[in-house]
């Protein structure tokens, strides 16, 4: 413990902000996030818009690999679900936008729970092999069911819209995106101050034990995959509204090791380590572009370069991290504030 | 009668091609018997195998009785580099950490490959006669025929060798107590690396074999995903039920395609895995692990 | 709160693995508030008496009795909210956690918390989380004097240590009956007496039953009020400590005897299951 944080009462330690630096740096992000869409470029509120949208998700996956120790390779299927529903609702029903993408959490929940349900009965990694044959299954259904998802040639969606405002420029759908993107992020956390996320850890921790003291195992892995794939469907769902069109290519398998690669570059384990991993995950593409076209200069047809490159690096992260640094980049900022905070007195 | 006769064709081809299954299914059993990992790389490491079968006898020229030998020696070279590099360090580590390192190490795989080969199919060179073979009345394309046959020659020795040869002891001992296995004087490490290397040889030569019959693409690694269904619906540590379910998924998967539609192979594939989860979920043959507090 | 102590009766439970008899007719009663020892020689069936009370194991044959209520076919979580809590032989904490999280997870079958209210973490789940956290502050963790590690990793204590958040995690179960498999296995002689008060102060001010599985005579005899010797799966004696001290069938499962007749009817026993 940091000389100076004890606390007067019992609910001011068991705050989710405990310190003054960290309220003092959150009071920062806040403005930062709210300030955002003003000073923000096009291009820049464009990777904001997707950043958020990839934390909704890969902070879904960090609840259900991070905390509960299950792996899910079917995160990006979820998110096309999600995607899809959305994309049906508002092409054929034309319902409200909000409801939509609950809609399509609550459907990618709800495949989720039935995908789960055999492969949970088991210990180990059935999951991620059950997850990754959804995965096929769901491909074949969004090619073969035409009248929901209009096969190959994909979806079209008209933009969300409030009190007839229209939200198809980013600096507007980053008022939809980024409010749900707070909000479950926030809800994550709560989660951990609960008997709930003491469950999920438990049952990562030692799974037997956790019987033991009274916490159903199923029911909690159940719990624990569903919730990543809401929060899978509601990132599909935002996804949808961002692009406006949605093809069975989406999402395609690459996407489940992108955001299993933001969670394990991140950090597993801590909401912060999901933030950081998705954000960090989602400007690689964008800087390997650069460096792309910077060696366009000397490598003939260096563009049709970027999608292998693309595919090494995120396997090559989830390599490296995992051997080198197994607690992610929340492990390195923790490093640095460690040396800060004695800084200058030792070093 | 002849609607019998195309019944047993169609079923003919399955076999080959189960037959490949089993073969890469044994490579997910080896490597999970000696060392407790679930490899989701072999099918990327099949894919390699076939790939290097590609550069040595379309690239270099070389004979195919030469790039044959090469391509499984530099897939077994992959494995024990992968074990070596990647698996030993995380040792000790929990069983889903290892299970994401070779996740990554997949997608890796399928990136280099791109980088140097493209992503558009190929053809391999042809190493096998392409006359038509006759069973009785049926027809058996030649390719199938000599796959099946590999495959049944070398899962017959692995299984001869698990039984009697002093290597396959030792990886029976580690594969059921490692520290026993240790204190007995195995080298346990040994086993490692020689399970991957084997596992990575096996893998290849199943990609070689593979690529033969369909060509090769840098996503034929799905194959190793319907082999990863042989091993859960068998039972991840049996070898018997990596062969039985190796075939019967292979006929399973002919029928399907022939009388239903090649588009819901992958389907009937995987809802056979998520069906056999629910009945049996430890594999028709695997052994269900008592755990002790 | 706790509904107070409750009497475990073991009724002439078998269990065998295979061919071999872990536990053959084994039958003892730990009366209410009492603290009961089972005893025996390695391998005698003691930790699979416990597997069986705590539902880990199911028996083969037998019941398994909590005041009253036939509870040999009820699953581990809902043994644990009728107030059956273990600790383990080894430590099975969560290494992930704290301290505080590790205790605070002892209470998981009594809480209501639902999935909407943490996420929001609002009104109930708030309330609870608070009152939680008090309870554990002034009940358990002033009671075991842990203060100073409450926000420890449980990872970098030492073992005794460890030990103890066991034993506070257990009594975060609110506990009728407490079941300590060797709860002074692999202490120092400092760390037991210190372990001894604190099962006797359970004992004292929250009234819980207990029973241990210990290897330690010296702490057996003193604090137990009753004692039950197993060997070979069965019972063969049981009484207070002093009647079993005293028992030669006792001192003979431990030490042998000299009579060959008797090593040769061992033989043959183990022979037979």
């Amino acid at each position: 413990m940091i000389i100076g944080t004890a606390k007067e009462s019992y609910p001011a330690d068991e705050a989710l902000l405990t310190t003054a630096p960290q309220r003092v740096w959150m009071t920062i992000f806040v403005i930062a996030l709210i300030a955002a869409p003003f000073v923000l470029s096009n291009y820049w509120l464009y990777l904001a818009c997707l950043a958020m949208i990839n934390v909704i998700s890969a902070t879904g996956l960090n609840v259900l690999t991070g905390y509960t120790g299950q792996v899910s390779l079917g995160q990006a299927a979820f998110m096309a679900v999600g995607a899809y529903t959305v994309a049906y609702l508002e092409r054929s029903l034309g319902t409200p936008f909000l409801l939509n993408i609950l809609a399509g959490g609550v459907i990618a929940a709800a495949i989720g729970l039935v995908v789960g349900l055999p492969s949970l009965r088991v210990k180990g990694l059935y999951l991620a092999i059950a997850t990754i044959a959804a995965s096929f299954i769901l491909h074949f259904v969004f090619v073969n069911w035409t009248a929901v998802t209009n096969g190959n040639s994909g979806a079209t969606l008209a933009p969300a819209t409030v009190f007839g405002i229209e939200l198809a420029t980013y600096d507007r759908l980053y008022w939809l995106i980024m409010p749900f993107a707070v909000l479950l992020v926030w809800g994550a956390a709560n989660l951990f101050r609960t008997r709930i996320g003491r469950a999920f850890i438990a049952i990562r921790d030692r799974d037997i034990s956790a019987e033991v003291l009274g916490i159903p195992l199923l029911r909690y892995k159940l719990m624990s995959f569903a919730i990543a794939s809401f929060y899978a469907g509601i990132a599909g769902g935002l996804w949808a509204y961002l692009f406006r069109v949605v093809t069975p290519e989406s999402f395609p398998f690459l996407t489940s090791i992108f955001l299993l690669a933001a969670i394990i570059v991140g950090g597993m384990g801590t909401i912060l380590g999901g933030i950081l991993g998705a954000v960090f995950m989602t400007l690689t593409p964008e800087l390997l572009r650069v460096v792309v076209d910077l060696a366009s200069v000397f490598v003939p047809d260096a563009a049709t370069l970027l999608s292998p490159v693309r595919t090494i690096v995120f396997g090559a992260l989830i390599v490296g991290f995992l051997i080198l640094e197994p607690r992610g980049l929340t492990e390195i900022v923790d490093r640095i504030r460690r040396f800060f905070r004695l800084w200058p007195f030792r070093t | 009668m002849s609607e019998w006769l195309f019944f047993l064709e169609v079923t003919l081809a399955g076999l080959g091609s189960g037959a490949l299954l089993a073969l890469t299914a044994l490579a997910y059993v080896l490597i999970y018997k000696a060392t407790r990992v679930v490899n989701l790389a072999v099918g990327e490491m099949l894919m390699l195998g076939a790939y290097l079968f590609f550069a040595f006898a379309a690239g270099w020229g070389l004979s195919a009785w030469i790039a044959i030998p090469l391509a499984i020696i530099g897939g077994g070279l992959v494995g024990g580099i992968v074990e070596r590099g990647l698996i030993r360090p995380m040792l000790g580590e929990s069983a889903i950490s290892v299970f994401m390192v070779t996740v990554g190490l997949g997608s890796v795989i399928v990136g280099l490959v791109e980088l140097v080969w493209g992503t558009d199919p190929r053809a391999l060179p042809a190493f096998i006669d392409t006359s038509p073979l006759f069973l009785g009345e049926a027809y058996v394309s030649r390719k199938i025929a000599v796959a099946f046959v590999t495959a049944a020659i070398v899962i017959g020795l692995f299984l001869i060798l698990f039984r009697f040869w002093r290597g396959g002891v030792a990886l029976r001992a580690t594969a059921t107590d490692q520290a026993a296995a240790y204190s007995c004087g195995i080298n346990v490490p040994g086993v490692y690396s020689a399970a991957w290397v084997i596992g990575g040889a096996t893998a290849a030569g199943a990609g070689l074999l593979l690529g033969a019959i369909g060509g090769i693409s840098p996503v034929m690694g799905v194959f190793g995903l319907s082999a990863l269904v042989v091993v859960i619906v068998g039972g991840l540590d049996s070898v018997l039920g990596a062969l039985i379910g190796g075939l019967a998924l292979g006929m399973i998967q002919s029928w399907t395609s022939t009388y239903v539609g090649g588009e819901y192979t992958n389907v009937v594939t995987f809802g056979i895995m998520i069906f056999a989860l629910m009945l049996r979920p430890y594999g028709l043959f695997g052994t269900h692990e008592i755990e002790r507090l | 709160m706790s509904k107070g102590p409750a009497r475990l009766d073991v009724q002439g439970v078998t269990l065998t693995f295979g061919g071999v008899r872990a536990l053959n007719d084994a039958s003892f009663t730990a009366e209410a508030g009492s603290i009961t020892a089972v005893i025996g020689p390695n391998g005698a069936g003691k930790t699979s008496v416990f597997n069986c009370i705590t539902g880990f194991y199911r028996p083969t044959a037998g019941r398994i009795v909590l005041d009253g209520e036939d509870i040999t076919k009820v699953r581990p979580p809902a043994r644990a909210a009728r107030g059956l809590a273990r600790s383990f032989q080894n430590i099975a904490l969560f290494h992930g956690m704290t301290v505080l999280d590790n205790i605070k997870l002892g209470r998981h079958a009594y809480m209501k918390t639902n999935l909407l209210q943490a996420f929001f973490y609002a009104g109930p789940a708030k309330r609870e989380e608070e009152a939680l956290r008090r309870e554990v502050e002034e009940r358990i963790i002033d009671f075991l004097e842990i203060d100073h590690i409450r926000n420890k990793s449980v990872s970098v204590l030492s073992y005794g240590l460890q030990k103890r958040v066991e034993l506070a995690r257990a009594l975060a179960m609110q506990p009728r009956v407490l079941l300590l498999d060797e709860p002074v296995a692999g202490m120092n002689r400092e760390e037991t007496e210190d372990m001894a008060r604190f099962i006797l102060d359970v004992k004292e001010e929250w009234g819980t039953t207990i029973v241990m599985v210990e290897h330690d005579m010296g702490l057996v005899m003193d604090i137990s009020d009753h004692v039950t010797v197993l060997n070979f799966g069965e019972v063969i004696a049981s009484g207070t400590p002093k009647t079993v001290q005293n028992d030669p069938r006792v001192a003979e499962a431990y030490l042998g005897s000299g009579d060959p007749q008797a090593l040769v009817k061992r033989i043959e026993r183990e022979m037979a299951s």
